[in-house]
């Protein structure tokens, strides 16, 4: 096997890091919790830095997606499950959540560039709700994204000689700011997860006003 | 258990094919809901769905599955651990214990279909036949829903 783990950061990142989710847990949840270096929680939005390229071949980066509330979540076109499942489910809540999924952000991002591409991106989200776009680019630009989001993978090889992906699978949450508000993992009820994100777009009313 | 009605009328409709010989349980197995989604060309491997209940007194071991739609058909189970990562593995053979239903359920576990020799296409169905440790075999049917089907019924 294979690993391409999410490593760590120089020691002036970590501090600064630190800073900006210090920051941030103090916007979420209000509490007087005690500082910590990394509590395993996504950065802020606006303190991710990736560039890559959506399934239309158009440049996309993190800070685009602030100004809505965003959905995020990383995954391959050639898996058999567990990302085909988390997508449409995804379309499910869409669906659910109805004429509001315009003022919402739906990213997918791939762990696997090496086999999906810009066209293979674009046709798999071509499946699913038409609010999901699907990132893709070059290798470190989706390490980069993946540290950002706290989110691993790695390379799995498999009984019939092909790879195959293991990643993080849980989707998350992010309010207009660009806040990180929570997580809906992949093992959860399924009926908190329209909620979440409804919670996560009120939060997008409370910072306009 | 979900769909019951639909249960019934799997029931009636997939015959259990069984191989002659001695069978110590696996005639008492009735495949159900079974499903698969539909592939995207052949290069990716495609996952089919299905609750295998054991309505014998003996426990029946599942040990394997084909079909002629793909080179390589194996049941993987889908682990998340603490950190949100998911990763599937071969589930093995499964135990099946009396009355007990095993739900091949997407998140959980799945029949990964590899090497396609075709696509899969949405609306047409094809058999998977399963093979238990007692030499049996049990052929279902499978429908091919959409890519974005998230159960036996869409
Ligand atoms: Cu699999």
């Amino acid at each position: 096997m294979r690993r391409r783990a999410i490593l760590g950061y120089g020691a002036g990142g970590v501090a600064a890091l630190g800073l900006t989710l210090l920051a941030g847990w103090w916007q979420v949840d209000g509490s007087g919790a005690l500082a910590r270096e990394d509590d395993g929680r996504p950065l802020p939005l606006t303190a991710m830095e990736f560039d890559l390229v959506d399934h239309e071949g158009r440049p996309v980066s993190p800070d685009m997606l602030v100004g809505q509330p965003s959905l995020v979540f990383f995954g391959f076109t050639f898996c058999p499950d567990v990302c085909p499942t988390t997508l449409a489910d995804i379309s499910g809540w869409l669906d659910e959540l109805g004429t509001a999924t315009h003022e919402l952000n739906v990213v997918f991002i791939t762990v696997d560039p090496e086999r999906d591409d810009v066209e293979a991106m674009a046709e798999y989200v071509g499946y699913f709700h038409p609010a999901i776009r699907g990132w893709t680019g070059l290798e470190e630009q989706i390490v980069r994204a993946a540290e950002g989001f706290r989110a691993t993978y790695e390379r799995a090889t498999t009984d019939s000689g092909d790879y195959t992906m293991n990643h993080t699978s849980s989707v998350f949450l992010f309010d207009a700011a660009g806040r990180f508000v929570s997580t809906v993992d992949y093992h959860e009820p399924r009926e908190f997860a329209v909620p979440k994100i409804r919670r996560a777009m009120e939060q997008e009313t409370e910072g306009a006003t | 258990m979900k769909h019951v009605a639909r249960s019934t009328l799997a029931a009636l409709l997939l015959t259990p094919v069984l191989a002659t010989g001695a069978l110590a349980g696996s005639e008492d197995v009735v495949v159900e809901n079974a499903w698969s989604r539909a592939s995207i060309g052949t290069s990716r491997p495609c996952a089919a769905f299905m609750e295998v209940r054991n309505a014998g007194d003996e426990a029946v071991t599942l040990t394997g599955l084909r079909s002629d739609l793909a080179m390589m058909s194996e049941i993987h189970r889908v682990t998340t651990d603490a950190r949100g990562v998911s990763t599937m593995a071969p589930a093995g053979a499964i135990v099946i214990a009396p009355e007990e239903t095993v739900a091949v359920a997407p998140g959980v576990m799945h029949v990964m279909l590899m090497h396609l020799r075709r696509p899969m296409q949405e609306g047409e169905s094809f058999p998977l036949t399963l093979t238990f440790s007692d030499g049996g075999k049990v052929t279902v049917a499978a429908p091919v829903l959409g890519i974005a089907a998230r159960g036996p019924e869409g």
